[in-house]
């Protein structure tokens, strides 16, 4: 008869061991507030769409010192996630070949910022163009 | 001994399938010199302390891929891990993460094997070809697509740093999928499409997170996370062009 008997560890609090792991269990965490605040904007259009004083409403709900902290909260933790979303770049993407050399991590990482920030700002001088 | 002989603590997890009903620590008091590895601390317990000690090693330069084992936590090759980074701290070693142990710290990696095999870690001809047509000509940009995941020596640390693997133990996991990456990318090799089933299967790369912890240890910069990853997009790939080539979209 076998003496085997494999034991298998549990799985139980696997995050909390390393702290990549922290990192990672709050990165995922924090798509909930770029959730939250995409339902915020959401229940925004929707009282556009019911008219005027609904509209008004909404403009002064977001004035509201609540919504202020809010909205700070937000800021934080989405921008905890766009870090961490773009320091996953090198992992994810298919190696960038420039001139028979791979780019390094950092300039991949350096690149999506950077086409960030450009489509960002386009995106605004669009919207200001149509607010003139 | 000489008086300024230092000494290190050593834990270790141990577990006898004979005896023991689950695994316990134990710690050791071992003496030590600057040169010494994890590995030979370990050695030194087996030999000094007892020898019914069990782990695996070889090659002892980092380069077998067989002494690997969480050393604080952190998936390591004992070998290539010094005592004296550690010092005058107590060191603790475990068995690799997310593998049954089978004793101490030797783990079950018949698993393991079993998807080396299936992602058949050979090059599968595009073409039936003659003698007479000569060797294969490959240029060094060919070669620079695929040079990279050879380097895998199959210590699967990547799998002990790897949470979803710990989670679901028939996911095919970032080394064997960095093999598969490597024998697809291979300008020689026509098996992407057979191989494609079982990056798009419940075993497959859908599995992965990101969390990228396996690329982080591992100890040769195979980075197999990156290889996991890109056949997540070509997975993606095969799935639309399905609906526009009945042969699939395998290339
Ligand atoms: S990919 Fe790296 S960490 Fe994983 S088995 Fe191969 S050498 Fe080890
Ligand atoms: S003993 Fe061979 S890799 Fe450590």
């Amino acid at each position: 008869m076998s003496k085997r008997r494999p034991y298998v560890r549990p799985m139980g609090g696997w995050w909390k061991k390393n702290p990549f792991f922290v990192e990672y269990m709050v990165h995922e965490g924090t798509a909930l507030f770029v959730a939250a605040y995409a339902v915020t904007l959401l229940v925004g259009l929707v009282r556009l769409g019911q008219g005027e004083a609904a509209w008004n409403g909404w403009l002064e709900a977001m004035k509201s010192p609540l919504s202020i902290v809010f909205h700070l909260v937000l800021l934080v933790a989405i921008a905890y996630h766009a870090i961490t979303w773009f320091k996953l770049f090198p992992l994810t993407m298919p190696p960038m070949v420039v001139n028979g050399k791979r780019l390094e991590p950092n300039v991949v990482v350096g690149g999506g910022w950077t086409a960030a920030v450009v489509v960002a700002l386009g995106l605004l001088a669009v919207v200001w163009r149509i607010a003139q | 001994m000489s008086e300024s002989q230092k000494i290190i603590e050593i834990e270790v997890l141990r577990y006898n399938p004979e005896s023991d009903k689950e695994p316990h620590r134990e710690v050791y008091k071992v003496p030590f010199s600057d040169d010494m590895s994890v590995l030979q601390g370990a050695q030194y317990i087996k030999d000094n302390f007892d020898g019914s000690l069990t782990f695996r090693w070889s090659c002892r330069m980092a380069i077998c891929g067989s002494c690997g084992m969480m050393i604080n936590g952190i998936p390591k090759l004992s070998c290539e891990t010094f005592l004296r980074d550690y010092y005058p701290n107590r060191i603790s070693i475990e068995a690799m993460a997310h593998f049954p142990i089978e004793k101490d710290l030797v783990v079950d990696l018949s698993g393991f094997i079993e998807k080396l095999e299936s992602i058949q870690p050979y090059i599968i001809p595009r073409e039936a070809r003659t003698l007479e047509q000569g060797e294969y000509i490959q240029s060094p940009a060919q070669f620079n697509e695929y040079i990279q995941f050879t380097s895998c020596i199959n210590c699967t640390l990547c799998y002990a740093a790897c949470p979803q693997f710990g989670l679901n133990p028939d996911f095919i996991g970032p080394a064997a999928m960095a093999l598969l990456h490597r024998y697809n990318m291979d300008s020689r090799d026509g098996g992407a499409e057979q191989r494609m089933q079982l990056v798009t299967s419940e075993e497959g790369v859908f599995n992965c997170s990101a969390v990228g912890y396996c690329s982080e240890v591992c100890p040769k910069h195979v980075d197999p996370g990156n290889a996991v990853n890109i056949n997540k997009i070509n997975a993606a790939k095969d799935y639309f062009l399905r609906f526009l080539s009945p042969k699939g979209g395998s290339k």
